[in-house]
């Protein structure tokens, strides 16, 4: 678990205490040990409990299924009933399926809250997730949906070793070579505890025998030299790269490269963010859909497509002990005629933000949950570029720099290497105050600060921008905010009780799992709660 | 009728981003003062109407007007349960629904300041001031 600030991809730093926040606590004061307990008791490090397709079957002749929302979930929820043999319905207050699972094209056009209007102006094929945007090897049941219905994937480059680390305060604010920060952290950490070991220091600790094994080890892993330094060399240039690389025939002889000053290094703090990569939910492969993140969900739809009423706001849930009743209006007329469905059931996969300003029949403990969680600030944006400058001049192929701005990241493309024309980057992706600080500028005064600041890592940027498009998620009109932000507290008083189907009632989504803003989370919410409810309805409950 | 539609909103997004590219352009040749933003997990900002831009204005917008979409935000503008400070104060620390609670990106203070500030503009009238020391009270 990484103590950082500035790499927090999918625990915000705004909630009273974040789970990372406990982790990281847990971590400093108890060790691994201590940490692992405290991940499993919050849900973090489990397993994904996906085991294959389900396959429901026989449902009892004539029984409804009403979903609410298209997302990733309701998607999943109307694909899985529909095969058991469910009337379903699905209502989705947008004009399109897909929910977070989103992606913007040239042409889109994009009306936040307060009236902020957007037109994408990207060029064709080019595209910008503002939501999800890679899905790791480990979330086998979004990648199964995946495989199932044909969507090509790719890998998203996560960790890019010529990539930057930007620090304001460190080297001067120029960017550092993630590979430099690296291999010179590594390096000099190895040298550090090699003379620690050889001083013996850690005599108390290690026998002869593993003390001479750990000297062994610390050569191999931080590249030092045959005295236990870590030196400009070889050996160090190997992993940092060199002054000047080897080349052919009467080429210059290679020049190996000097490491970064090792205290000055570690003042610098830039070694916050070169352990994102290492993280479970981080580490290679790590993919993304050809195309876009919205492609997996544009699947699942083409298989549920006369079933999705769009334009739906739904302003009420009743139920009783026969049916259930939902209230909606056409989303983009406040004089419209409110209109009713019916079903025998319902599994409403609105966000809770949401939800909690709907009248819901439900009992007390359900509707407590609903009105426990609060929704994590983020904010993104792209950027289509003239040019693809970070792979002409700088020999940058996808992957992430870093940087303690604002903007806390520049992500290229990880598709299209070495293709003419233009590109899009995502310039900036961050959680906590300042994902609420760029919220609430205007989409231009964004986008002027996005530029700004990301000029400090390539400066390339005010003679090749073209134009831009951003999301600050508590602006999206059909989300308030980003993702259900749990504190271990809330799930201990909620958690199960949002889980549980309540009557006719079920929820779902990614608020109602373990995997917090990853689709993973939303597809197991959604399959789990399918099948106990044909459970449920099978044995006649 | 979807193709001139099509057209129509086309030229206007040109001359929208035309206008965008100068206003950026000059805002990248540095002739403007760039917004304060924070550093790390806690609010920089210090003055109620800057902790005002910085966090409410996202969803309770400019003016206080609040917001509707599939769901909304309540005004802050004319809102009667702004009159009272504490009720004002409790939401900031401690949210309320999908709203998250600022409790731990800031200070007393800043708390005080942010919630003075709403309790003393968009049409608001408190004439009753809370301290730092209240808001500690209440975490």
């Amino acid at each position: 678990m990484t103590n950082t600030t500035n790499e927090v991809d999918n625990a915000p730093r705004n909630s009273v205490t974040t789970r990372r926040q406990v982790l990281t606590f847990a971590g400093e004061v108890g060790g691994v040990a201590a940490m692992y307990r405290a991940m499993t008791a919050l849900g973090f490090a489990a397993e994904s409990s996906y085991s294959g397709p389900i396959n429901l079957q026989d449902a009892p002749k004539g029984s409804s299924v009403l979903i609410l929302g298209a997302g990733i979930a309701g998607l999943v929820a109307a694909y899985e009933l529909r095969r058991a043999g469910y009337e379903v319905t699905v209502l989705e207050y947008n004009r399109r399926a897909g929910g977070r699972a989103w992606t913007i094209r040239g042409g889109d056009e994009y009306a936040e809250l307060g009236g902020f209007g957007q037109t994408c102006e990207f060029d064709e094929g080019l595209y910008f997730n503002p939501g999800p945007w890679r899905i790791p090897f480990h979330h086998h049941a979004i990648l199964d949906y995946a495989k199932r219905f044909g969507v090509a994937l790719e890998p998203f480059i996560q960790v890019n070793y010529n990539a930057y680390v930007h620090g304001r305060n460190a080297f001067g604010g120029k960017p550092q070579r993630y590979r430099h920060v690296q291999a010179d952290y590594q390096g000099h950490v190895a040298e550090l505890l090699a003379k620690a070991a050889n001083g013996h220091q850690l005599d108390a600790e290690l026998s002869r025998e593993d003390r001479d094994k750990l000297l062994e080890s610390l050569r191999s892993w931080g590249a030092l030299d045959r005295q236990f330094r870590y030196a400009t060399n070889t050996n160090s240039s190997d992993r940092r790269g060199y002054a000047v690389d080897p080349g052919g025939g009467l080429m210059p002889d290679a020049v190996p490269s000097e490491p970064l000053d090792r205290n000055e290094l570690l003042r610098s703090r830039l070694w916050r963010s070169i352990a994102a990569g290492a993280e479970y939910e981080f580490q290679s492969t790590i993919f993304q859909p050809v195309g876009g993140m919205d492609q997996i969900a544009m699947a699942v739809y083409r298989q549920v497509k006369d079933l999705v009423r769009f334009n739906a706001r739904v302003t009420k849930i009743d139920q009783s002990d026969t049916a259930v009743t939902v209230t909606y209006a056409d989303a983009g007329d406040v004089s419209a005629q409110p209109r009713l469905a019916t079903a025998d059931w319902c599994i409403c996969t609105i966000p809770l933000s949401i939800l909690s300003q709907i009248e819901v029949t439900a009992g007390q403990p359900m509707r407590d949950a609903i009105h426990a969680v609060p929704y994590a600030a983020a904010f993104k944006a792209g950027l289509q570029f003239k040019r693809k400058f970070w792979e002409q001049d700088e020999h940058i192929y996808g992957g992430i720099s870093y940087s303690d701005l604002p903007i806390n990241r520049i992500s290229y493309p990880s598709t299209g290497y070495g293709q003419p024309g233009k590109g899009v980057v995502v310039g900036s992706y961050v959680f906590g105050p300042n994902a609420f600080e760029f919220s609430a500028m205007t989409p231009q005064e964004r986008l002027r600060e996005v530029l700004r600041q990301g000029a400090q890592i390539h400066p390339q940027y005010p003679d090749e921008f073209e134009n831009g498009i951003s999301v600050g998620w508590h602006r999206v009109p059909w989300t308030n905010g980003c993702y259900g932000l749990w504190s271990d507290q809330a799930r201990n008083a909620h958690y199960k009780n949002l889980c549980q189907i309540d009557g006719r009632l079920a929820l779902a989504g990614e608020h109602a799992s373990y995997l917090p803003a990853w689709q993973e989370g939303a597809v197991l919410s959604a399959l789990d709660v399918v099948q106990r409810l044909h459970a449920r309805i099978k044995s006649g409950h | 009728m979807r193709s001139i539609h099509l057209r129509l909103a086309t030229a206007l997004a040109c001359t929208a981003i035309c206008l965008a590219a100068t206003a950026l352009s000059s805002a990248l040749a540095g002739d403007m003062v760039p917004p304060e933003m924070s550093n790390g997990p806690r609010f920089i900002e210090s003055d109620g109407a800057a902790l005002y831009r910085a966090t409410c204005q996202g969803c309770h917008m400019p003016h206080g007007e609040g917001a509707k979409g599939a769901g909304m935000y309540p005004a802050l503008a004319g809102n009667p349960q702004v009159a009272t400070g504490a009720y004002v104060a409790d939401v900031v620390l401690h949210g309320r629904n999908g709203m998250p609670g600022f409790g731990y990106p800031m200070s007393d203070d800043q708390v005080a300041a942010v919630v003075n500030y709403v309790r003393t503009n968009f049409g608001n009238h408190a004439s009753d001031p809370l301290s730092a020391a209240d808001v500690a009270k209440m975490r």
